[in-house]
């Protein structure tokens, strides 16, 4: 039977509130530059993840989305610019991400490790961190399979390991990349409804992905990324009126032909941190 | 429902959780990071085939030759070269590809709240631990059911897992440094298979063409330098310093017998080698803390 992810026991936090529109950005990038070598891949790019919001960040392959996740995350140093959480600048430093989940896209652990042996491992690196292994376990369906090798586990079942690994400490920000890739069509809904419950909860979300259809439900605030830039930052519903299309694929087509066409930045929303 | 072994807290509000004294608890159990994730790294090598085979092929090789030798001491005699060879070439290839295997899971781990360098030494520790013990498994069995771990070969046996651990040291840093540097694996498991061949193999003739091409100078100097210059030479030195068999010593361990001595050389080949672990270790840090993943 499928884990119903969107209602885990257990995983219900203290500080969970609702959706808060328009509030201060949590995690946010302020005029953040890098290239490596002679290719620029980011050029002064403004992202600012809300509490209570899940903001898309779309574009073509070699946009630069990659880069941007792993400089929110510390895995990359940016040229120029800050990251900030809560208004205070963390670049550089490593204690921030104890308030970040990750969820990168190709889930490829050790075959070895079971997956109690990578949650276990996870759980060791943030002993301050209050955490209902048990419960992530019973949400996330992993109970069947909590000590086969990862090597010989389906890549749903992998993929599942990475969302409990990425979820498992209720972290204010929730950084998604590709999350429903590798799973099938009721994993991936139930995995949607829980990200969906994570924003009621008040996480801040990120979330890159190729599937737009795969986010049309879920997306609060759209950016498009193009060679490095942000041509767009606004909600879905500013998107939909600029471009008069009805549904996001359509949106950001619209969005990328308009680009193409003219060579100039869309532009950005009101209401945008 | 299965249960992990931890006893969980009272669930807090999110914006208590980078509270300072969370923080100094966190920060106050940071040498944690090391044990935890070379735990994890000895469970997932540890049952490696490679690994495994390494040290069977260990276990076969060590038996031939007690086989075809006799005592433990001289089993372990004969061990010497294959010893020199086999423990950095197989370190060598394994480190390389073993860190591009997990370099998504290393990119994980980085995104949790933990120091680099506490992740480095884990990552280090973890591929250290399990191939120098696949080293001792291998070579000490059959010295165990042949009864030949007698005094007289007991100290040479600890001397062989000593360098034998620090010849894994020394090409595990190094094959570390070489895949934090360069992200094409091909390119990295070339360059540290020329650093092996250049070490295990070339580096003796070209010692040996240069006592030739300048053998009206006095050479006992360039060629302590040569020898320290290059750790299989050291570790070479070392073991044949305790089996005494001049006639293994090739021209730069000869060199050291005579300037030095049994004791002193030792003593010497150890700084030499603890230099050379130090030394690739400093720098795969230094490249592991910079790094853009």
């Amino acid at each position: 039977m499928m884990p119903d992810l969107a209602s885990p026991t257990g995983l219900r936090h203290a500080g969970d509130r609702a959706a808060a529109p328009g509030a201060p950005a949590r995690l946010a990038a302020r005029g953040v530059r890098k290239s490596f070598g002679a290719v620029n891949v980011l050029a002064d790019v403004e992202l600012a993840l809300a509490p209570g919001r899940i903001t898309a960040v779309l574009g073509p392959n070699g946009s630069g989305k990659t880069t941007l996740n792993k400089i929110l995350l510390g895995l990359v140093r940016p040229d120029a610019g800050r990251v900030e959480l809560d208004g205070v600048d963390v670049t550089g430093t490593d204690a921030y991400r104890a308030r970040l989940g990750y969820m990168p896209q190709s889930p490829r652990f050790p075959d070895n490790l079971s997956a109690r042996d990578v949650l276990g491992l996870v759980r060791s690196l943030r002993p301050a961190a209050p955490v209902d292994l048990d419960a992530s376990i019973e949400g996330f369906g992993l109970a069947s399979y909590l000590d086969r090798p990862l090597g010989v586990c389906s890549g749903g079942q992998r993929q599942r390991v990475n969302a409990a690994v990425a979820l498992l400490f209720g972290p204010d920000v929730l950084i998604l990349d590709e999350p429903t890739a590798g799973l099938d069509p009721v994993a991936s809904a139930s995995l949607k409804d829980r990200i969906a419950a994570e924003r009621r909860a008040g996480r801040a979300i990120l979330i890159t992905s190729h599937v737009l259809s795969e986010l049309e439900d879920l997306t609060d605030d759209v950016v498009l990324l193009l060679d490095g830039r942000v041509h767009y930052t606004g909600t879905l519903t500013s998107l939909r009126d600029a471009t008069g299309a009805h549904t996001l694929e359509r949106g950001v087509a619209e969005l990328l032909r308009r680009t193409i066409t003219t060579g100039a930045p869309i532009g950005r929303a009101e209401g945008q941190a | 429902m299965s249960t992990l072994n931890t006893r969980f807290t009272e669930i807090t509000a999110p914006s208590a959780r980078l509270a300072p004294d969370a923080t100094r608890a966190a920060e106050e159990r940071r040498p944690s990071v090391v044990g935890a994730v070379c735990t994890a790294q000895w469970r997932e090598i540890a049952r490696n085939r490679w690994v495994l085979a390494y040290a069977v092929v260990l276990v076969l090789l060590t038996e031939a030759l007690f086989r075809m030798g006799g005592s433990g001491a001289r089993a372990l005699t004969s061990l010497l070269n294959l010893v020199l060879l086999l423990v950095p070439l197989v370190t060598s290839v394994f480190g390389v590809v073993y860190w591009h295997a997990s370099r998504e899971f290393t990119e994980l781990l980085l995104a949790q709240p933990v120091p680099r360098r506490s992740l480095w030494w884990g990552l280090y520790l973890g591929l250290l631990v399990p191939l120098a013990g696949a080293f001792a498994v291998g070579i000490t069995l059959p010295l165990l059911w042949h009864g030949a771990l007698d005094a007289e070969s007991l100290p040479l046996w600890s001397l062989y897992l000593t360098v034998g651990g620090a010849l894994t040291a020394v090409f595990g840093a190094v094959a570390l440094w070489i895949g934090v540097r360069y992200d094409d694996r091909l390119r990295g498991l070339g360059l540290m298979l020329g650093l092996w061949f250049l070490a295990a193999v070339a580096y003796d003739g070209f010692v040996i063409w240069m006592a030739t091409a300048f053998s009206d100078w006095p050479l006992e100097n360039p060629m302590l330098a040569a020898m320290a210059a290059n750790p299989i030479d050291l570790a070479r030195t070392a073991l044949v310093l305790r089996l005494d068999s001049a006639a293994l010593l090739g021209y730069t361990g000869a060199v050291l017998a005579r300037s030095l001595g049994g004791a002193t050389g030792l003593l010497v080949t150890g700084f030499g080698l603890a230099v050379w672990i130090a030394l690739p270790v400093w720098l795969a840090v230094r490249a592991f803390q910079r790094k853009d993943f």
